[in-house]
C-alpha cells in the first residue's frame, strides 16, 4: 500500500474542493434565505422545495451565459483575473484542519489535506494573492467604475491586512506555533480555547475579516450604489461567478481560520471538562462546520443590518482605531508570555 | 514639470446608475475620490406635461398630474384641484376637505417610506428597503380600495372627489396608523443611533438656513436647516387649519437632520390622519361644479405641501377656451435638485449618493 501514498492526498484534494464549491454555492443560498428572513420575505422558492436547488440553476445560468469582453479591455489580465481571486481562495483550504484524525477502512487518516509548520503564514501570503484578482480587473476593465473600485479595493484590503497578521502574530505568540493543527492541539493542552485568552484578537481579527472579504459594512469595492458594482461591473457569465465564488470562499476561509484559532476548531466545547465529554461523541469534523456555520450566519446577518462605510471613514477605522488596537495587544500578549 | 500628470477624471453618474433614482444625470469631476465639480444635467423623462396641459379639458389634466410626481399622485391631484378651484371659486364641502387631507397624508407616509428605503439602501442598508416596501404596500391597499389605482390615482376631482370612501376604509385608515406607528421604531432601530449611519449623514451636504432660503429649497430639506416654513401651517389648504399638528425642524442642516424631520413626520402625519378620521363630517364629497367647467379669465397661483416641498401651480385662463391658457408648475424636486452641485462640491464619491437621497428627487416632476 506504500506505493500508493500519492493517492490519499488526491483524493482528499477532489473532496475538500468538492465540498468547498457546494458549500460555497450553498452558501449563496443561504445568504438569500437568511437575508430574506431578515427583510420579511421569502426568498428564493421556486427552484426544487423553498428553492434548494436554486444555486444548481444559478449555475448553469452562469455558465450559459455569454461571455463579454470590453473592446478596449486588456484581454489577458482581464481574462487572469478572476482566475486571480478565486485560485487562491480555494487553495487556502489546503491548510485548514477540518478535524483531528479518522480510522477509515482500519488506516489513519488525517482530516487536512496537509499540515505545514508555517500553516497560518501561508494562508496569509496566499490569500494577499487574492488582492492582485480585484485589482487587476478594476485596472483591465478600462472603465471608470472599476478603476475607482480597484483603487478603494487596494488600499483597504492593504490597511487591513496590517492589523490582521498583526492579531494573527498575536495568536502565534499565545499558542507558539504556526501549524494550524499545532494550534488546535495547543488549545487542547492549555485546556482553554483561544477566545478566552485573546478576545481583543477574535474581534479586530473579524472585523479585518470582514474588510479582507469585501462584506458590509466594508463592501466599498463593489459599492452597487455608488460605484454600479465596482470592480466586477465589466464582468459576466462564468468569469463573473468567480469572483463571486471567490467571495463566498473568503467568508469560509475566514470563518474556518477563525474557528480554527479561537474556538478550538475540530474540539467539542471544553473537552476538558469531565461530565462533558460525552460531547466527543460528535466528530470532530462536525463540530468544526458547527462553529464555521455561526461566524458565516454572522456574515450574513451582518450584511441584513447595517449601512457602509464611506472609503475616508473606512481607513480612518483601520488606521486609527484597528491597527493600534492589534499593536497594543501583541505588545501586552508579548511581555505577558515572556514573563509569566 | 512634475513627475506624475495629474487630472481630473470625469465619469458620469446616470442616467443610469442604480442610486440617481430615475434617470438623473450628474457630471462629476473626481480628484482620486473627490467630487471638484458637478454638473446636473436633466431632461431625460420630460414629457411636455405642461405644454400636454394646455391642451387637455380641465378634467383631464387631473390624470396628467399623476405622472409629474408618481411616488406621491395624490398630493399632485390635489395641488391642481385646489389651483382650479381658487380659480372658479368653487365652495369644497367639508367632508371631501377632511378625506382629501386623509389622503394627502396617507401619500405623504407612502412617500416618505419610499424616500427613507432607497435613501437607506444607497448608504448600503438594504433592510430598511424592504421594511418601508411592507408598509407602503399597506398605504397602496388602502388607495387601491379607495380609487382602484395602486400608483396613479386620479384620486381627485375639481370641486371635490370622484366618490365617496367605501363603507370601512376609515376604520381600515385607523388599523393602519396603529400599525404603522409601531413600525417606526423598527426603522429607527436600525438607523438612528447606528454609528455608520450617523457616520455617513452627520455634516454631510450641509447647507444654512439662509442659503437654503436663497436657494429656493422647501419642504424637508429646507426645514431640516432650521427654518420652519410649511405651507400646512403657513397657508392652510384642504382641511390643515382644523388639525393640531407640530412643524419638526432640524438644526444643522445635514443629511442626518433632514432624516430626522422626515422621520418626524411620519409621526405628525399620523397624528392628521388621527384627527380627521376621528371627526370626519358627513355631506356630499363634490362641491356645486358647473357641468362644463370653463374658469372666468385671469390668473392664479396656489401652492401645497408635497412630501417634497411646495408643489405651486401657476394656471393662466383666458375664460374662453375649455383649456388653461398657461399652465406652470413649481416642482419641489426641480427646485430642491438646485441645491445639488452646492451640496456635493468637496465631498466624496460615496456621498454624492447620500446627497441625492436626502433631497429627495423624483424625476418625473424634475422634467415633467
Amino acid at each position: 500500500m506504500t506505493s500508493m501514498g500519492w493517492l490519499l492526498p488526491l483524493v482528499q484534494i477532489l473532496i475538500v474542493l468538492n465540498a468547498v464549491l457546494i458549500a460555497v454555492t450553498y452558501m449563496v443560498l443561504l445568504e438569500r434565505k437568511v437575508i430574506a428572513w431578515a427583510q420579511s420575505r421569502l426568498g428564493p422558492m421556486r427552484v426544487g422545495p423553498h428553492g434548494v436547488l436554486q444555486p444548481i440553476a444559478d449555475a448553469i445560468k452562469l455558465l450559459l451565459k455569454e461571455d463579454i469582453t470590453p473592446a478596449r479591455a486588456d484581454k489577458w489580465l482581464f481574462t487572469i483575473a478572476p482566475i486571480m481571486s478565486l485560485v487562491p481562495a480555494l487553495i487556502a483550504f489546503a491548510v485548514i484542519p477540518f478535524g483531528g484524525h479518522a480510522r477509515i477502512f482500519g488506516r489513519d487518516v488525517p482530516l487536512f489535506i496537509a499540515d505545514v509548520n508555517v500553516g497560518l503564514l501561508y494562508i496569509v501570503s496566499i490569500t494577499s494573492i487574492g488582492v492582485y484578482g480585484i485589482i487587476l480587473a478594476g485596472y483591465a476593465s478600462n472603465s471608470k467604475y472599476p478603476l475607482l473600485a480597484s483603487l478603494r479595493a487596494s488600499a483597504q484590503l492593504i490597511s487591513y491586512e496590517v492589523a490582521i497578521t498583526m492579531m494573527l502574530v498575536s495568536v502565534i505568540v499565545t499558542a507558539g506555533t504556526l501549524s494550524m493543527v499545532a494550534i488546535v492541539e495547543a488549545q487542547l493542552h492549555n485546556h482553554v480555547w483561544f477566545v478566552f485568552v485573546q478576545p481583543v484578537a477574535l474581534v479586530v481579527l473579524f472585523i479585518g475579516g470582514l474588510a479582507e472579504t469585501n462584506r458590509t459594512p466594508f463592501d466599498l469595492a463593489e459599492a452597487e450604489q455608488e460605484l454600479t458594482g465596482g470592480f466586477h461591473t465589466e464582468y459576466s457569465g462564468m468569469r463573473f461567478a468567480m469572483f463571486f465564488l471567490a467571495e463566498y470562499a473568503n467568508m469560509i476561509v475566514v470563518s474556518a481560520v477563525v474557528t480554527t484559532l479561537f474556538f478550538g476548531g475540530w474540539l467539542p466545547p471544553f473537552p476538558n471538562v469531565g461530565w462533558l465529554a460525552f460531547l466527543g461523541w460528535i466528530p470532530g469534523w462536525m463540530w468544526f462546520l458547527v462553529k464555521c456555520f455561526v461566524f458565516l450566519y454572522v456574515f450574513v446577518w451582518i450584511r441584513a443590518t447595517l449601512p457602509r462605510y464611506r472609503y475616508d471613514q473606512l481607513m480612518r477605522v483601520g488606521w486609527k482605531v484597528l491597527i493600534p488596537v492589534a499593536l497594543a495587544n501583541l505588545f501586552v500578549t508579548a511581555i505577558l508570555k515572556v514573563w509569566l | 514639470m512634475s513627475l506624475f500628470d495629474t487630472d481630473e477624471l470625469v465619469i458620469n453618474m446616470g442616467p443610469q446608475h442604480p442610486s440617481t433614482h430615475g434617470v438623473l444625470r450628474v457630471v462629476l469631476r473626481l480628484d482620486g475620490e473627490r467630487v471638484v465639480g458637478a454638473d446636473v444635467v436633466i431632461g431625460y423623462l420630460h414629457r411636455g406635461i405642461e405644454k400636454l396641459s394646455e391642451h387637455r379639458d380641465w378634467q383631464q389634466i387631473v390624470m396628467l398630474t399623476d405622472r409629474m410626481d408618481y411616488v406621491s399622485a395624490a398630493t399632485s391631484n390635489l395641488g391642481y384641484c385646489e389651483t382650479v378651484e381658487k380659480l372658479m371659486q368653487i365652495e369644497v364641502p367639508r367632508r371631501a376637505r377632511y378625506i382629501r387631507t386623509i389622503l394627502s397624508e396617507l401619500q405623504r407616509i407612502a412617500s416618505h417610506n419610499l424616500w427613507l428605503g432607497t435613501h437607506a439602501m444607497d448608504i448600503g442598508a438594504m433592510t430598511v428597503f424592504l421594511y418601508n416596501f411592507r408598509e407602503r404596500e399597506l398605504i397602496l391597499d388602502l388607495f387601491e380600495e379607495f380609487c382602484g389605482a395602486r400608483l396613479t390615482y386620479s384620486s381627485m376631482r375639481i370641486g371635490g372627489l370622484p366618490l365617496d370612501i367605501p363603507s370601512g376604509w376609515a376604520r381600515k385608515v385607523s388599523a393602519f396608523c396603529d400599525l404603522f406607528e409601531t413600525k417606526i421604531p423598527e426603522y429607527e432601530d436600525l438607523l438612528t443611533h447606528n454609528r455608520i449611519w450617523k457616520e455617513r449623514t452627520r455634516n454631510i451636504g450641509v447647507i444654512s438656513g439662509a442659503d437654503a432660503i436663497a436657494i429656493g429649497l422647501t419642504g424637508p430639506p429646507l426645514r431640516g436647516s432650521g427654518v420652519p416654513r410649511d405651507v400646512r401651517k403657513d397657508e392652510p389648504y384642504a382641511a390643515y387649519d382644523e388639525f393640531d399638528f407640530d412643524v419638526p425642524i432640524g438644526s444643522a442642516g445635514d443629511i442626518y437632520d433632514r432624516y430626522l424631520v422626515r422621520l418626524e413626520e411620519f409621526r405628525q402625519s399620523l397624528r392628521i390622519i388621527r384627527q380627521a378620521i376621528a371627526g370626519l363630517p358627513e355631506g356630499p364629497v363634490v362641491g356645486k361644479v358647473p357641468r362644463l367647467i370653463k374658469p372666468p379669465a385671469g390668473e392664479t397661483y396656489h401652492a401645497i405641501e408635497s412630501p417634497k416641498g411646495e408643489l405651486g401651480f401657476f394656471i393662466v385662463s383666458d375664460g374662453r377656451s375649455n383649456v388653461p391658457y398657461r399652465f406652470r408648475v413649481r416642482p419641489p424636486s426641480f427646485c430642491n435638485l438646485q441645491a445639488l452641485p452646492r451640496l456635493i462640491k468637496g465631498h466624496l464619491v460615496a456621498d454624492v449618493v447620500a446627497m441625492i437621497g436626502s433631497i429627495d428627487i423624483v424625476l418625473g416632476e424634475v422634467d415633467r
